[in-house]
Formats: structure tokens, sequence, C-alpha cells
């Protein structure tokens, strides 16, 4: 893996100058993903924030292949894409050592619900892709909507705290986990705070013949309410208090990359974002408390996904 | 700014044929809070570089060399993600 020094030479992939919120953190992904790869990239991208805010016609903020896609089926478009290059190189169109790599992002809500069945179909037909889901935990950009995504106990517009609910009442849906259900090599959980876990895992996803999917935690300062310079330390709380662990299935081997030294309670984290503000009153600490047991309940479920995926013996 | 062009101009299917073309958009227009960089306690570690959700952190050769102030939104990102002993960078209010 290299470094910062060494990355900071390479060339860009994506520009400034797009409209993204100040202090939202998708745009770290598509500058690493350009920067730890020599493969020459084409990007597919479904309907959300980072769509909508990096292709303002007739402006866009890629300076490589971009494809504009709906919001369900980015995985479809880009596996079209791929199966092209795949006859044009049998066709001799394209020389048999020119190497693409072909890359979808989506949103929460474009990859968790709307875009689920291509995605999918993507990864069953083992299209060699990368999927990149950027998780921000509801649908951001028309208004901050619940999605499969959003955290156990958070106010959303169409989950409102109050009277009635404390918020979102159901779990979120463990995606990384539905994408390994479909046994391909390489899927991966990680956070735009960890940008080395993050590198180090779009390369792995990059040099697979095959799909692979990774899920990266980012933030979202008007969704989850907290002050824009405290994007990165919201989500390193994140992984710290052991509610987005970072974990990866990679040929077979399944490891847990990050353990806090000392996992902090989830409190720690619910109190930096407005989204959970509510849980604070006394009525409502119950929600806390479950939100720390099914934390401590999927730890318990990565160990037991280590010890039955375990690396092979040297 | 942009012209609009008429449709013998514009490219089929509504592709845009210029790469990285919202650049012309110099989003620094919505600072509240610029970022202040001092070169003498830098120690280049470039973690404001990698977390710039702007771009805005210009490097050259793996140094960093000032903000792009065309760019910056003022999120305040690059001076909380400054090692605590550094604190290079500093947020001023916008003039």
């Amino acid at each position: 893996m290299a470094n910062l020094k060494e990355l900071s030479k390479r060339p860009d992939g994506f520009s400034p100058g797009h409209r993204l919120c100040a202090g939202c953190g998708i745009p770290i992904i598509p500058k690493l993903l350009y920067k730890v790869t020599d493969y020459d990239i084409v990007v597919a991208s479904a309907t959300g924030c980072f769509e909508v805010a990096t292709t303002i016609y007739p402006y866009t903020s890629w300076l490589k292949p971009f494809v504009h896609s709906a919001f369900e089926n980015a995985a479809a478009t880009i596996s079209g894409v791929e199966a092209m290059y795949q006859s044009l190189k049998k066709q001799g169109k394209i020389p048999a050592n020119r190497k693409l790599k072909f890359v979808a992002f989506g949103g929460d809500g474009g990859t968790y619900d709307i875009g689920l069945q291509s995605l999918s179909g993507a990864l069953e037909r083992g299209h060699d892709i990368v999927y990149i889901c950027y998780d921000n935990g509801a649908y951001m950009n028309t208004g901050i909507q619940r999605s499969s995504a959003t955290p156990y106990g958070a106010s959303t517009t169409t989950s409102p705290a109050g009277k009635v609910i404390p918020g979102k009442m159901q779990r979120r849906k463990d995606l990384t986990n539905i994408a390994l259900a479909h046994h391909i090599e390489y899927a991966a959980q990680t956070a735009v705070s960890h940008w080395n876990d993050l590198a180090t895992k779009l390369q792995k996803g990059l040099d697979i013949d095959g799909p692979a999917f990774i899920c990266v935690m980012s933030p979202c300062v008007p969704g989850w309410m907290y002050p824009s310079d405290q994007s990165i330390e919201v989500t390193r709380m994140a992984v710290e208090t052991g509610y987005w662990p970072l974990f990866e299935m990679d040929h077979g081997v399944f490891r847990v990359n990050y353990r806090p030294k000392q996992k902090l309670p989830v409190a720690d984290w619910l109190k930096l974002q407005g989204r959970f503000r509510h849980l604070f009153r006394p009525e409502y600490t119950y929600v806390i408390e479950e939100i720390q047991r099914q934390v401590d309940d999927y730890w318990e479920y990565l160990a037991h996904m280590e010890q039955a995926f375990p690396a092979p013996p040297k | 700014m942009f012209k609009l062009k008429n449709w013998k101009e514009v490219p089929i299917g509504g592709a845009v044929d210029q790469p990285g073309s919202a650049m012309e958009n110099k989003t620094g227009s919505w600072r509240v809070e610029r970022p202040v960089w001092n070169s003498e306690k830098c120690i280049h570690c470039l973690r404001c570089w990698v977390y710039c959700p702007d771009m805005s952190v210009n490097t050259l050769d793996g140094k960093i060399t000032g903000i792009n102030y065309d760019y910056c939104k003022g999120c305040g990102i690059c001076a909380q993600v400054c090692p605590e002993k550094v604190k290079a960078i500093t947020m001023q209010p916008e003039q």
C-alpha cells in the first residue's frame, strides 16, 4: 500500500467544483479510487447526492469516463459496459493488453433499496466490476427520508422522532453480508475516516477479476446534523464505538480489519449527531440500550464469521 | 458564465464532452470561514489533503503548498484532522 506522499503525486480523476455540501465525505472515495490504481476506470453512478452534485448538466466533475444511469440500474449499466468491453476485446477492436476496470457508485438508497435487484444480478453474473456503495444512512439527496440503511432510532423526515415513535423502529439491513451471500471473491465494509483501510480495499476490489462489493460509511452534514468540520470525527467514532466495523471477505477468508483498542459505548457516537438527540430524553433511554445490544450482537456474529472462514495455515 | 448552446451544437445524447468542466464553477463563494495554513508549523503529513472533500489542498512533490480558495467551501475538516500537536490550519471568518 502506497503512503499519502506517493498517492498525492498521482494524477487526479475527480475535479473540484462539484456541488456536494461543505463537509460531505463522499468525494474522498473517488479521489482515492483514481489514486490507488493505474487501471483506466469507467464509472457508472446511480441517482443520488453524488450523481446530481457532480454531473449537473452541462458540467461534470469527472475527468475520466462516466455513465449517467437511473436510480435502480447502476449495476446493470456497468454490467452492460463491461460485457461490451469483453466482446470488443474478443473481436479485436480493443487491444488484448488494454486493461479497463469498471466501477459503479450508488448511495444507500440506490443500493440497499432501489438498486438491490440489479446489484444482485450483476454480482451473480460475475462481471468484472467493483460496486461501491457510499452509505450515509438515508435518502439525503431528496431531503432525508429513511432508507433500509438508516440506523435504528435515527430521526428522519419519514421516521420523525416525537411522542409516538423514537425515530426509525427497524434495524439497518446488513448489505455487505447480503453481497457476501453471492459467493463473490471480495466484499468489504469500510469508512471514509480510515483512508488507509479505504484505499487498500479499493485497490483489492479493482485487482480482482470478478465482481467486488465495497460498502463505505460516508458522513452527511444536513442528515446527521453535526457541524461540518466534524465529518471525519463522527465517522471515526462510528468505527471506534463498534457501530460500523471494518471487515472484509477476501477469497474465502473473513477478516475484521480494525478492532478498537477499547470499544467505546455507542452513546458516545450517538450524542455527536442531531438525528439521535431525542434518544437522550429519559423516556427513550431504552432505545440506546437496544442499539448497544445490537452492536454487541453484531460483533459476536463477526467473531463467528472469523471462525467459520479462517485464514489458511501458513 | 455558461452560454446556452442551440440544438445543433449540443452533443448527441446530452453527453458532456469536456471532462472536469465543473471547475468553471468556483465553489469558494460558499465559504463562511476560511482555513489559513501556517507553513512553519506544517509537518506535511497530508491528512488534510486526503480528507479534503473539495480537492482544495494543493500539493507539490508530496508537500503541501497552500489552499485553493477557488474551490474550498470552508467546511473546516482540514483544521479538524490536523494532528493535535501541530494544528497548522486555523479557521478564520471570511471578510
